[in-house]
């Protein structure tokens, strides 16, 4: 005849074993520490969101890929520095020296002068540049993956990108992307 | 409040988002397990971001305030356990 053992494990004792069992899987899990980010736009603006997230990422000690597609392949282009460019046509979140109505954000001369005033904004606030933020990316091991469709149309060959930009296409992100659970469309 | 010894300090006055919390990251690689940094911020989004870039490091954030527009940090290096 079976006797309750007055030490018998109780209900919740197996719950609160079982809950930190769990809990010392998920801290386990390397999933945690990998971040995988498209970066799809070619606009000075829009350089930086990618960028920013894929080195305070690596500062906490993730693994990072930021797959570059479409226009995004402007961001780790050698030429970089000229082709980032910012036009207040039709954004009217832009900030501008004084009201100006939406036909004339169109002039020539316009997207210069937005870009000139965004980057010394930028400088004069402290925020780093983009060369500053590639830099720090590279130096972090992020992998920066150009994407090798676009590339094919825009005319791009590998030799157009900064040192360090590995070459890929769908398939090798998703495959990263799988094992992440921080994942990123910009 | 007790005095919190510190092992190094990075200055990271007039930097903004990312780079305190690249240049952190850097930092405390170079310390040893259990010594302290201590982080000089200017950034406001520095009071959420340390907090988060030490809970997700597994590095301590000991202690925190401000002094004249100045944010201050302390953080305990811990060393990942595997």
């Amino acid at each position: 005849m079976l006797e309750t053992q007055p030490n018998a494990l109780t209900e919740e004792t197996v719950r609160a074993i079982v809950r930190e069992e769990v809990q010392r899987a998920f801290k386990k899990d390397p999933a945690r520490k990998k971040a995988c980010i498209i970066s799809s736009k070619g606009t000075l603006d829009w350089a930086y969101p990618p960028l920013i997230l894929a080195t305070a990422s690596a500062a906490t000690g993730m693994d990072v890929s930021v797959f570059f597609t479409f226009y995004g392949l402007n961001v780790i282009h050698k030429d970089f520095e000229r082709l980032l460019k910012v036009t207040p046509v039709g954004n009217p979140a832009m900030p501008m020296p004084v009201p100006m109505p939406d036909i004339l954000t169109s002039l020539p001369g316009m997207t210069s002068m937005a870009t000139g005033m965004m980057k010394s904004k930028f400088s004069k606030k402290h925020v780093a540049s983009i060369r500053e933020l590639l830099d720090v990316a590279v130096e972090s091991e992020v992998k920066l993956i150009a994407c090798q469709m676009t590339m094919d149309v825009f005319g791009y060959t590998q030799d157009d990108f900064i040192d360090g930009v590995e070459f890929g296409g769908a398939a090798a992100f998703l495959s990263e992307a799988r094992k992440s659970h921080l994942t990123l469309f910009i | 409040m007790p005095q919190i010894h510190e092992d190094a300090v990075l200055d990271a006055r007039n930097l903004l988002c990312p780079m305190p919390v690249v240049k952190a990251g850097k930092h405390i690689r170079t310390l040893e397990d259990g010594q302290v940094l201590k982080i000089l911020a200017t950034d406001r989004g520095a009071i959420a971001d340390f907090p988060a870039w030490a809970e997700d490091t597994g590095n301590e954030l000991l202690e925190w305030h401000e002094e004249d527009g100045v944010f201050v940090f302390f953080v305990r290096k811990v060393e990942e356990e595997d």
